[in-house]
């Protein structure tokens, strides 16, 4: 039976992580991140859960103790966001590289400068290409639910990768939504025992993690890890398909909201869908045919799908919150554009910038957008270039 | 598939190695010859040895053998060429000299 509850992104993925009980959940406090280990340290002390939780002395610490404890055996995670997670940066590719299957719970803030504790996706992009798997949430029911299917996905043998559970800083982290709550029963059930095949603790085996890999096994070690990657596609996809019989919840790699007939569509990721889903409701009553691709998982990045999702549309605005200097965009527009052009699909696109260091992104921007999709479709310009949406100019 | 740490080589494709190049077996140093990095390497003058055995435990590549405890001569397919052995025997019965 499913609980109703009214909490905080944070407090649901501390209860997810309860009803999980991982084995290993080293620590060290950053905002926004912070109330995860507090609240989990609070079961700790609680005796509500087995955990060995471990506060640290950085963020270096925490995820080096936490591949460490995942090579050994243990399932395990730790959380940061922002400078915290820029602290862990070269332990975030030893954990995808050693195919260490642990959590990061990463929620988004502005990565400096200017200093800034509010939400973007400038962490977790920056890390898009460390070889974890990316998971985002719209809102605190799609957080706690990704925490309770993310080690499935990541534990599979096909896989064996590290999973980062992203949600929006403040947005989700900390305001409360009315949610549902599956049974601490439920959750066990589905999550399983980690019986990991290989692991340093095993006294009936020896082994060694993370070899030096010279030139002529690089390569090939990097290939194992996009193939797994590229199995985590099926993998998610199945895991997700058992988790909606269990809860009534159906994901997918991304979701289509009234895609099915759009001429005009928006792509984005997080928090943001909610808001750009009331927009295209109210301008769907004025006739308008407008829709949204939200991405959930951004590694792998379903591409093809996407392609596919969007083959109908006259135009697309491919909206990033966070900047990539690369002057043409942002993450989302520039592996967006790619899946398009590789599918052949000559759709126009705009490529915004919007919600940069916590810019609330309004109802209105949303139209704006899509006026401006219909006013380049019409007017037959190609739109060159990419824009700011939201700023003073 | 047998990923045993003898059978992954330079020549093996990328599905042959196993994942994250993880070792699951004991003592795979001994596939490699590290000797083949030295630039000098010891050599053992029997007749000054007193097989004290100071040397064995000091060679960080295990490239001393000792049987029946007497030690033998390198094991040059392992030595790096360290010295270190040379300066454990208080017999002058190792020498970097006159090798390559």
């Amino acid at each position: 039976m499913a609980k109703r509850e009214r909490l905080s992104g944070n407090e649901a993925a501390a209860i997810a992580l309860r009803q999980i009980n991982p084995d290993v959940f080293p620590a060290f406090p950053i905002t926004p991140s912070t109330e995860i280990p507090e609240y989990f340290s609070k079961f700790v002390a609680d005796g509500l859960v087995d955990t060995e939780f471990i506060p640290v002395e950085s963020e270096h610490s925490s995820m080096s103790a936490a591949l460490g404890a995942e090579a050994a055996g243990a399932r395990s995670l730790t959380a940061t966001s922002s400078c915290g997670m820029a602290l862990m940066w070269e332990e975030l590719y030893v954990a995808a590289s050693d195919r260490l299957p642990l959590m990061l719970a990463l929620v988004n803030r502005a990565l400096s400068g200017p200093i800034n504790i509010n939400c973007d996706h400038s962490d977790s992009m920056g890390a898009r290409d460390a070889g974890w798997i990316q998971l985002y949430a719209e809102s605190n029911q799609e957080v706690y639910d990704n925490f309770v299917m993310a080690y499935r996905i990541a534990e599979h043998k096909d896989v064996r990768l590290p999973i980062m559970v992203c949600q929006d800083g403040f947005i989700t982290s900390h305001a409360v939504q009315n949610m549902e709550l599956l049974e601490d029963e439920e959750v066990k059930n589905f999550v399983g025992e980690y019986e990991p095949e290989h692991y340093l603790l095993n006294s009936k085996e020896s082994m060694a993690v993370g070899p030096y890999g010279v030139s002529n096994y690089y390569m090939e070690s990097k290939y194992a890890q996009v193939v797994a990657m590229e199995n985590a596609k099926k993998v998610a996809v199945d895991v997700m398909n058992e988790f909606s019989k269990m809860s009534g919840r159906q994901y997918g790699l991304f979701e289509e909201y009234r895609l099915e007939d759009a001429e005009y569509a928006i792509v984005l990721i997080g928090s943001a869908a909610g808001t750009a889903k009331d927009a295209i409701d109210r301008f769907r009553e004025e006739g308008k045919k407008v829709g949204l691709l939200k991405i959930r998982f951004f590694r792998p990045f379903p591409g093809e799908e996407i392609a596919k999702a969007l083959s109908k549309v006259k135009a697309i605005g491919l909206m990033d919150r966070a900047e990539s200097f690369s002057t043409q965009g942002g993450p989302v527009g520039s592996e967006t554009l790619a899946a398009l052009h590789r599918a052949g699909n000559t759709a126009k696109t705009i490529e915004y910038m919007y919600g940069l260091g916590g810019r609330d992104i309004k109802v209105e921007d949303f139209w704006k957008v899509f006026d401006e999709l219909e006013e380049a479709t019409e007017t037959g310009n190609n739109p060159s270039g990419y824009r700011y949406i939201g700023l003073r100019e | 598939m047998a990923l045993e740490a003898k059978n992954i080589t330079e020549k093996s494709k990328w599905h042959e190695i196993t994942e994250g190049n993880q070792i699951w077996e004991p003592a795979t140093s001994k596939h490699f010859n590290t000797g083949e990095w030295a630039k000098d390497q010891p050599v053992f003058i029997e007749e000054k040895c007193t097989q004290c055995l100071l040397c064995t435990p000091v060679c960080p590549d295990s490239a001393i053998p000792v049987k029946d405890m007497k030690r033998l001569d390198f094991d040059y397919d392992h030595c790096k060429g360290c010295g270190i052995c040379v300066k454990a025997c208080p017999f002058s019965a190792i020498t970097m000299e006159g090798v390559k």
